[in-house]
């Protein structure tokens, strides 16, 4: 084992994870997979949600995967670039709106 | 951006000896991945066999007037590999015999050899369906003599399939050299003017679409429809389809893989990616190469390699459908490039 949390090489192991839970895996990967179809949204608009996504969660693999799979579809980076603004704007808000809270709190708490 | 092909720097990836080595070497050597053959093998599908010939594909010569950073023809304005008349018709003789339905024209810029347009003009009394020539769209701009070649084109029915990684400017011009994107531009105007890639038309203009680094093309159905509407939209350029193709890893393309550290992440990919269904279609058991000098090969990739056809017959004065029919495919690890996804060949997709 590597000393370090996180290796590039171990995303292309991601299907590995069926083999200690076969039934869970399959169905896991069957949803997944069907997802990413076209459906009433376009394969290019989730992958650019999926990138959007996978930087609010901070997950490395799927930064990479999602960066290689926009360039597959012919995602121009600005595309990239502003999805990955739209998935900053909500986490950055979310911490925000609960300023309210804090405002209520600070109120109720004061004379 | 590269001024030279990597035969006039000297390279070694220039020595085709030295690419057969890498693709042998690494994770195909650790037995972390598996070779081509036995991939194949597992689904029945070793050895490749050729069937009928269908298209038959000409390189008139390496010559081309860009350097592109993909190119696995190592073309440029430095390559003097130049196809003569003598050979040319050589070629012709064979075209007459062979029931192809579709003759290809390749390069480098296959325009830019002296005797393109004799060559075209005595190819096409041979009343072959399909007559293509792949043109870099450049060269129309490149210089005056070039100026009329839309017209020269439509005048023998000629199918153009073109170079077009990105509808935007900066992909293009990174992968194909600055100032491409333009005159790439300006020459599909100049197509459309005269008729090709228009609604009701039958002039056919194709554009050939191929990753701008170290990933495999999209669904080409998708890139299509994105193409489409992107260049009407801002140009008012219309074609008729848009082949996606997967750079395969051979001559520069491997150096830029090798360089940038992608070439093992590539490799994995292309292996991953593998479709059984797109070896079926794979282009080398319908098609067969002829390099500037005359000697046959599989596919244009195994011209670029070095790998002549495992037949008796090897050079086009020799050519024999008796001995050139049903022979094996030469296959290297370079192969899983046709066989990702949906499959890739000098007409698209396969699966």
């Amino acid at each position: 084992m590597d000393n370090n949390y996180y290796d590039p090489a171990d995303l292309r192991k991601f299907g590995k994870i069926s083999e200690w839970a076969p039934e869970l895996g399959e169905k896991f990967f069957d949803y997944y997979n069907s997802v990413f179809e076209e459906g009433a949204l376009s394969a290019r608009e989730k992958s650019l949600i999926a990138l959007a996504v996978a930087h609010v969660v901070k997950c490395p693999y799927c930064i990479d995967a999602y960066t290689k799979d926009g360039l597959q579809k012919g995602i121009t980076k600005e595309e990239m670039m502003e999805a990955v603004h739209a998935g900053a704007a909500i986490e950055s808000g979310a911490t925000l709106v609960h300023g309210v809270q804090m405002m209520n709190k600070y109120n109720k708490l004061s004379m | 951006m590269a001024t030279k092909s990597l035969k006039a720097a000297g390279h070694q990836l220039a020595q085709t000896q030295k690419q057969l080595d890498l693709l042998q070497s690494g994770p195909f050597k650790d037995g972390d991945l598996p070779l081509f053959k036995d991939k194949i093998a597992q689904s029945g599908q070793f050895p490749l066999k050729a069937k009928k010939l269908e298209i038959l594909q000409i390189n008139l010569g390496y010559m081309c007037n860009q350097v592109c950073a993909h190119c696995h023809v190592d073309a440029g304005p430095d390559r003097k590999e130049i196809m003569t008349r003598e050979t040319m018709q050589q070629c012709l003789d064979v075209i007459a015999q062979t029931g192809a339905h579709t003759l290809d024209l390749t390069g480098g810029a296959p325009e830019m050899n002296p005797d393109f347009r004799w060559f075209v003009e005595a190819a096409s009394a041979a009343g072959i369906k399909d007559f293509i020539v792949r043109s870099n769209l450049t060269i129309i701009r490149a210089n005056k003599k070039y100026h009329d070649l839309p017209e020269f084109f439509a005048k023998y029915g000629i199918h153009v399939v073109s170079s077009m990684p990105h509808y935007t400017k900066g992909k293009t011009d990174k992968q194909r050299g600055d100032g491409v994107f333009n005159a790439s531009i300006e020459a599909l105007k100049m197509l459309n003017k005269v008729g090709y890639g228009m609604p009701g038309s039958d002039l056919k203009l194709d554009l050939v679409y191929n990753p701008s680094g170290a990933y495999l093309p999209g669904d080409q159905a998708a890139l299509e429809k994105d193409f489409k509407k992107a260049l009407d939209t801002d140009f008012g350029i219309q074609f008729n389809a848009l082949f996606a193709i997967t750079n395969l890893p051979i001559s520069r393309f491997l150096d830029y893989l090798i360089a940038s550290g992608n070439y093992e992440d590539y490799m994995y990919a292309l292996v991953d990616a593998y479709n059984p269904a797109a070896v079926a279609g794979v282009m080398c058991t319908n098609t067969l190469s002829v390099s500037w000098d005359g000697y046959l090969y599989d596919c244009d990739f195994n011209q670029m390699l070095g790998l002549k056809v495992a037949s008796k017959a090897r050079h086009i004065k020799d050519y024999d459908t008796s001995l050139l029919e049903g022979r094996e495919v030469v296959i290297s690890q370079h192969c899983y490039g046709c066989t990702a996804g949906d499959g890739s060949s000098c007409q698209g997709a396969v699966a």
